[in-house]
């Protein structure tokens, strides 16, 4: 049985008397996406938080490649291969598509103190950055300016970006949202190839793209998970219905 | 080194800081409430102190020249209020230094232009001037006790206000969330400017107020404001309460510090390098506090937790 | 990004045109006000470097433009009354010797700068703003209390000192060995731009968390950036110091660090010759409309206002329209 690349055990956050995260242990292996839903105020924030770093859970742990992360700052698990796309997109605005992912090709070398060469005469991080960008097919945008992006090029960016630094899993808070139907299925279609890549770990409101991509859904609800299971499992789960549509669906 | 010099120092210890507390509420409460930092706090200081001074000269009465004060502050606040500081809110924090700090310049030079180079004076009248005698046998002086006193009352005040109020209600929560309080009806163009207005009569109060014990001129707001700025650090921003605690402890430990840390220093120096040193180290010791209070709580001691 | 290249040329070959042409015309005021811009120039390069690229709002450079000229003003100081700085534990000996006593305000501001950074980047916004500010007062309360280098009256150098080749007291020597420092540094400054520092600390500017993301360290790229800041803003202010041939505590100054910021703003914070603009249309200011009145700060502060109201970006953005993103 292979290792999960990303775990979560028994991960729990309360804020005062609101348990945001009640005893959540997921996982998350290669090849695969595992969607996690759940209606609006589940908890979904505040369980990525936990993962990627910017929140400490007040019990449980939060594995990577096997290590224990839990108590490392976002930046650490960044380095250690967690590649995260943000629900409000967190980009440099004045700058362009390709400076953005040129960020994230310096990200990759590990280290930017490097205070003299410029960075486009350095040749491997133009073709890092120029890959990603072919990747997410915003090649031709390079020069644009990020303010002048569509929100959809947004994402795409995003992801571009996330994909410099190879990570080992992807965690990606709500990609779609925001996306018409269009701009839907195209991430969709790309999400569907990047599971050979990493795995990812996608929380989404967009019950399309889910159905269509996931390998396994978690279902979130008040801060626990009630469900786990495939696409059918779930789509047949008394618990998941009751918790979405009220006692007597 | 006496217990009189002590207690006698601890009360201009307070006496400092609570006019200090007159500039930090009406700067904190501006930023809290508007998001604004305004350098322009200490001109209105000074037009406190000059109209009280003007007044003071034209007619002879104390009182009428603290209104004066407070009246041509708040009516100078409401007036860069309309025509400037408008135009900052939704702008960055370097925007809102730079139009302030140009309000400044306009300002001091501009009274300058008016009043001239040289101080005006502003003298405290004589139902308030002379020394008191306190339990314990101390003199002090009746006019810095009385400072004490309004300065205690303003902040008893600006406490009712803010807690019991309807304007302090929209205070208060305008300083949470003011898009929400805007959605909810309050007028939050006029609130603003009653806020700005109200910072600005007590920083013309406290200029009055102050200019009576050392002199009127151009360029004594500034250093003031400075002071203010590091009591909100201190305090917290937003919070009156640490505007309060922050002031008193600035105000303590700048004169406590100025008069004990030579003293402290000719312990085991010879008497002058002491007296240099000490002063030297004194005039830092408020910012070694700041620093402190930082490396402790980098929003203050009574700020919103990051 | 054409017009702005040919703009910075044009600023830089005027700079130094006008000296020139003053020396020719025997007009040494002219060149002081030539050396007065630079310098000025200098600084605030200096503080655009934390300001424009990493968005610190650093409201106290002042106390490294003052360490700077203090640093100048103690060694020579010592130089000229033939007295040692200090003998114990180790004998440190004066110096009027520019390039030593550069090293020496660049190290002491760089290491201030370390310092107070440390500290003020543990807050963010409206803190980092207040904090610098005391932080430059201190500064100047502490030089005006310090009796032994001349306390508020502060110390006058009676010969300009001394650079390797150069007879430093004509004029134009010394406007050049400015002028030179100013375009070697415009030229690190460019180059740090579009650097990966650059890149790495423009987008900790504006979107920090992005930044951790990729596995960088936000807090630690300002740092950086505020210590090479301070360092430059530390040799303008040696090189000052030596112009004027005094330092005193308005070196310290919270009207010092305003003026600083005024000469970005007012040619343009994202640019690199914004605060060269600034501090050349500062400097002539200075002289002509302080020749008309002495309240001329009234106009100066009008000015700014309309800059920060109307004109966001200065000068430079005026006239060569909107920063095009560099490729």
């Amino acid at each position: 049985m292979t290792e999960p690349i990303l775990a979560t055990h028994s991960l729990q956050k309360s804020f005062g008397a609101l348990m945001a995260t009640d005893d959540i242990s997921i996982d998350l292996y290669p090849g695969e996406i595992h969607a996690v839903i759940g209606p609006n105020g589940a908890g979904k924030s505040t369980l990525i938080a936990q993962i990627c770093g910017g929140l400490k859970p007040d019990a449980g742990r939060v594995e990577l490649l096997g290590k224990d992360v839990t108590l490392t700052n976002t930046l650490t698990r960044a380095k250690a291969g967690i590649g995260r796309t943000f629900q409000i997109s967190a980009l440099a605005m004045e700058d362009t598509v390709l400076q953005n992912v040129l960020l994230g090709a310096v990200g990759d070398i590990g280290s930017p103190w490097r205070f003299l060469r410029p960075v486009l005469n350095d040749g491997s991080l133009r073709s890092k950055a120029a890959d990603a960008l072919k990747r997410v097919g915003l090649q031709d945008h390079a020069a644009t300016r990020t303010s002048d992006l569509s929100h959809g090029q947004r994402r795409q960016l995003e992801v571009a970006v996330a994909l410099t630094l190879k990570p080992k899993a992807f965690v990606m808070d709500e990609p779609m949202a925001g996306l018409g139907a269009e701009g839907s299925k195209t991430l969709t279609g790309f999400l569907d190839g990047l599971r050979e890549e990493a795995p990812i770990l996608l929380v989404e409101h967009d019950m399309d793209a889910v159905f269509a991509l996931a390998d396994r859904i978690s279902v979130l609800v008040y801060g626990k998970i009630i469900e786990t299971g495939t696409v059918d499992q779930i789509k047949s789960s008394k618990a998941v219905r009751e918790a979405y549509l009220g006692g007597d669906a | 080194m006496s217990t009189i010099l002590i207690i006698e120092q601890i009360l201009n210890g307070l006496q400092s800081g609570i006019m200090l507390f007159l500039m930090a509420a009406g700067l904190t409460l501006i930023f809290g409430v508007m998001g604004l930092i305004n350098l322009a706090h200490g001109s209105l200081y000074m037009i406190g102190a000059f109209a009280a001074a003007a007044v003071a000269g034209l007619t002879g009465s104390f009182v009428l020249a603290l209104i004066a004060a407070m009246a041509a502050a708040a009516i100078a606040g409401v007036l860069v209020e309309m025509l400037v500081i408008r135009r900052l809110y939704a702008t960055d924090h370097l925007d809102q230094v730079l139009a302030t700090f140009a309000l400044i310049l306009i300002f001091s030079e501009g009274t300058r232009w008016v009043f001239g180079s040289f101080p005006l004076f502003l003298d405290i009248p004589d139902y308030l001037s002379g020394p008191v005698t306190l339990p314990g046998g101390i003199q002090y002086p009746f006019y810095r006790l009385v400072l004490i006193c309004v300065g205690l009352l303003v902040a008893a005040g600006l406490g009712l206000l803010i807690t019991r109020t309807r304007i302090g209600i929209q205070i208060r929560a305008g300083e949470n969330d003011r898009e929400m309080i805007a959605a909810l009806g309050v007028d939050i163009s006029k609130l603003y400017t009653l806020v700005f207005a109200l910072g600005a009569a007590l920083a013309g109060l406290a200029g009055a107020l102050v200019g009576a014990i050392q002199s009127v001129q151009v360029g004594m707001g500034e250093p003031v404001l400075i002071l203010a700025f590091v009591v909100i650090v201190i305090g917290g921003i937003g919070s009156i309460k640490g505007a309060l605690i922050g002031a008193l402890l600035v105000g303590l430990t700048d004169t406590l510090g100025g008069v004990f840390l030579p003293q402290l220093f000719k312990l085991f120096m010879e008497p002058s390098a002491a007296q240099s040193s000490g002063s030297a180290l004194a005039s830092m010791a408020i910012y070694i506090l700041m620093g402190a209070v930082l490396i402790w709580r980098p929003t203050g001691l009574f700020g919103a937790r990051p | 990004m054409i017009r702005e290249r040919t703009l910075n040329g044009l600023v830089l070959v005027l700079l130094l045109a006008v000296p020139l042409w003053a020396m020719f015309n025997d007009q040494p005021f002219t060149i002081t006000l030539a050396t007065r811009a630079v310098i000025f120039a200098l600084a605030a390069v200096g503080l655009n470097i934390a300001l424009g690229l990493g968005g610190l709002v650093s409201l106290g450079h002042a106390a490294f433009f003052g360490i700077g000229g203090y640093a100048m003003g103690i060694l020579a100081h010592h130089a000229q009354t033939y007295t040692p700085v200090m003998e114990l534990p180790f004998l440190i000996e004066g110096t009027k010797s520019m390039p030593v006593i550069w090293l020496v305000a660049m190290v002491t501001s760089g290491i201030a700068a370390f310092l107070i950074g440390i500290l003020s980047l543990r807050t963010a916004g409206v803190y980092f703003i207040m904090i610098t500010l005391a932080f430059g007062q201190m500064f100047y309360f502490f030089s005006i209390s310090w009796a032994a280098y001349g306390g508020e009256d502060g110390l006058l150098i009676y010969v300009r000192n001394d650079f390797p080749g150069l007879n430093t007291l004509v004029p134009i020597n010394f406007f050049a060995i400015c002028f030179t420092i100013l375009c070697l540094v415009l030229l690190l400054n460019g180059l740090l731009a579009r650097s990966p520092f650059g890149l790495a600390l423009n987008a900790a500017r504006q979107a920090p968390q992005r930044v951790q993301t990729v596995g960088l360290d936000p807090q630690r790229l300002k740092l950086v950036a505020f210590v090479i800041s301070g360092v430059i803003t530390g040799l303008a202010g040696a090189l000052f110091a030596d112009l004027n041939r005094f330092v005193s505590p308005t070196m310290f100054s919270w009207q010092m660090s305003g003026e600083i910021m005024i000469f970005i703003i007012l040619g343009g914070n994202a640019r690199l010759c914004g605060p060269v603009v600034g501090a050349v249309v500062f400097v002539m200011l200075e002289h002509f409309l302080g020749g008309l009145s002495e309240y001329w700060h009234i106009y100066l502060g009008a000015l700014l206002l309309l800059v920060v109201l109307f004109a966001r970006g200065g000068l430079v953005g005026l006239i060569a329209g909107r920063e095009v993103a560099h490729d």
